[in-house]
């Protein structure tokens, strides 16, 4: 108690002695209790069965009937499953491809070209998703598609991509990596650039050529920057892609068994089947999860360099 | 092996690699660049090609009948961007600096507030419901520009930029008797000015491409912002139906195929030709961002 009553003390002392930073930060906290805070109070809509008459509030309890509905029906094993796989494959294929960039920015010979070549490389960064289906639609369409009009050309069978859920692995892993590897690859290249330059010196003068240099000095020197990537990527394998998904798949039935991933179903539940609990319940089964993930990957990176960890 | 051979393969090795890569990255692009040139007899019989195989630029002209609309969504996006970049970033700058005022005693507190709202989140659906039901912000502008106005990892970027200028600075503007506001706007504002280009330039992109909270929110044909518009017309099965058939056409003979690529090229246009000049701010965003404390 006496430890609180100081505490308050001190905060209210502060507050008055340091009042304009306090005033700063008003935009920023009426900004985050606004559309962060607030929000998180809607979770106990996992928890009823919600109809707009009645709003959030007034909705009937339903206890874990959402969660149940879920567990039992196997959707929710289902789209659990396309997260993680889809994260694992994207961050894989990421990883290589940024560090092979990053590895050749850094250490290939000539200037004006390769800088060409970088920028070109992170152009994608700035497309919007919605191209990102406009180039999908253009390639994979079934009618006019490139990739049709190509194989007809070659006196090949047409592809039924946008039939077929085999497929959409590798597209989606395609255009993730498209969009990012550009952008991922910056990481790599300012931890190399940092690196000093004597130890790569010293063993071009004990002979060692550019391969051995970077199996040799470069990679072992990049493993903690790796680790950390990885392990905050790990942090975030039950999240995200709604933008990807949703521009390239759409409404496509067909494929959700294939790429039904927890963001699309969970914008699906609110816009297209009006089922507020259950989309809500999956919503708080994704955000706690996540917590716990990112606490127990935070928790490991801590042990393994404590400045990497985030808190 | 010898050396210089060895550095000759690797060298070899390095440019065959990124140029390909460089050019899967423009291959979808020109494909839709291409596509918006080519005819639509061309596309409904041979399917879109590399290169038009028939050449027209039908598609810009029907565009360009319907400009109105495609102007308007251009107005929108362009309100949405200037507002949303403009207010976001002083907020964002005034936020970094107060975290990154070492005599502010409850930096790190609130810094974990800002930072929490990474890890979690009441989802999509409770925040959907407040913003329409409580907010009221359904078919608003506002709501097209509050939701992104601040993010977490901007105001980091912010902070750790505004730490690397020594606390002395601030200190000898306090003793002659500057307040915090003063401080703030007359000494650390310019002296972030390659910071707040760059975090201005993240917010910028971010509205300009932003099209989830229009598809959420925006009923309202006339408050469509341009990503959205091209959403629309690339999801609705014929062009028709999103741009009304003012320009006087019957609509079976509007070119439906290459008017969704020649919207495309228009909607990515300008970020094109910025691109080579604001690069290299976003590089260095990228960078100061990951350096932590």
């Amino acid at each position: 108690m006496g430890l609180k009553k100081t505490n308050r003390h001190l905060l209210l002392n502060d507050l008055k002695q340091n009042r304009s930073l306090w005033a700063m930060l008003i935009p920023a906290a009426i900004f985050f209790i606004a559309f962060n805070y607030i929000p998180m109070g809607g979770v106990i809509l996992a928890f009823k069965d919600f109809n707009y008459v009645d709003g959030i509030l007034r909705s009937p309890m339903v206890g874990f009937e959402n969660f149940k509905f879920l567990l039992l029906s196997g959707k929710l094993w289902n789209i659990t499953w396309n997260t993680i796989r889809y994260n694992i494959v994207f961050s894989a294929v990421g990883l290589v491809l940024q560090l092979s960039i990053a590895i050749f920015v850094t250490r290939v010979g000539g200037r004006l070209y390769k800088k060409f070549l970088q920028s070109v490389i992170f152009l994608p960064y700035f497309i919007s998703f919605v191209i990102l289906g406009s180039f999908t639609y253009n390639i994979f369409n079934y009618e006019f598609g490139a990739l049709n009009a190509f194989l007809t050309k070659l006196g090949l069978e047409r592809l039924d991509v946008f039939g077929n859920p085999d497929c959409w692995l590798g597209i989606m892993t395609f255009f993730a990596n498209w969009k990012w590897m550009g952008w991922g690859s910056v990481i790599y290249i300012a931890t190399i650039t940092g690196f000093d330059p004597q130890i790569y010196e010293a063993a071009e003068v004990d002979g060692a050529s550019i391969w051995q240099q970077i199996r040799k000095i470069t990679l072992p020197m990049l493993k903690p920057t790796i680790i950390v990537i990885c392990l905050f990527d790990v942090s975030r394998i039950l999240k995200g892609n709604f933008e990807l998904f949703y521009n390239i798949i759409g409404d496509n039935a067909t494929l959700f068994n294939a790429t039904d991933v927890i963001d699309t179903y969970v914008f699906r539940s609110l816009t297209r089947n009006f089922n507020v609990g259950i989309g809500s319940a999956v919503g708080l089964y994704q955000s706690l999860f996540g917590l716990v993930l990112i606490v127990t990957v935070n928790w490991i990176v801590k042990k393994i360099d404590e400045n990497s960890a985030l808190f | 092996m010898n050396r210089n051979q060895s550095h000759a393969a690797f060298n070899i090795a390095g440019y065959t690699f990124l140029t390909l890569l460089a050019l899967l990255c423009l291959l979808p692009c020109l494909l839709v660049l291409s596509g918006s040139f080519s005819s639509e007899r061309q596309i409904l019989t041979i399917g879109y090609t590399l290169i038009p195989e028939e050449f027209s630029t039908d598609a810009y002209h029907t565009l360009f009948k319907s400009i109105g609309e495609v102007l308007n969504a251009y107005g929108v996006t362009i309100f949405v961007t200037v507002c949303g970049t403009l207010a976001g970033l002083f907020c964002t700058a005034m936020t970094g600096y107060v975290l990154s005022r070492r005599n502010f005693r409850y930096r790190n507190q609130v810094s974990f507030l800002i930072f929490f709202t990474t890890m979690f989140s009441g989802g999509l659906i409770p925040w959907y419901i407040l913003m329409v039901r409580t907010y009221h912000l359904k078919d608003s502008l506002l709501a097209l520009i509050l939701p992104s106005l601040l993010a977490p990892f901007y105001i980091f970027v912010m902070r750790n930029y505004v730490k690397s200028i020594p606390e002395s600075v601030i200190e000898s503007a306090k003793m002659d008797g500057a307040g915090e506001w003063r401080i703030l706007v007359r000494l650390i504002l310019p002296m972030c000015v390659p910071a707040l280009a760059t975090v201005g330039l993240f917010i910028a992109l971010d509205y300009w491409n932003s099209w989830m909270p229009a598809l959420l929110f925006i009923d309202d044909r006339a408050k469509y912002p341009l990503q959205y518009f091209l959403y629309r017309m690339l999801s609705s099965v014929r062009f028709a139906s999103v741009v009304s058939a003012k320009s006087g056409v019957p609509t079976p003979d509007l070119p439906n195929e290459s008017i969704k690529m020649a919207m495309s090229v228009i909607a990515t246009g300008p970020i094109i030709f910025l691109y080579p000049f604001v690069q290299k701010y976003f590089i260095s965003g990228i960078t100061i961002g990951a350096v932590k404390e």
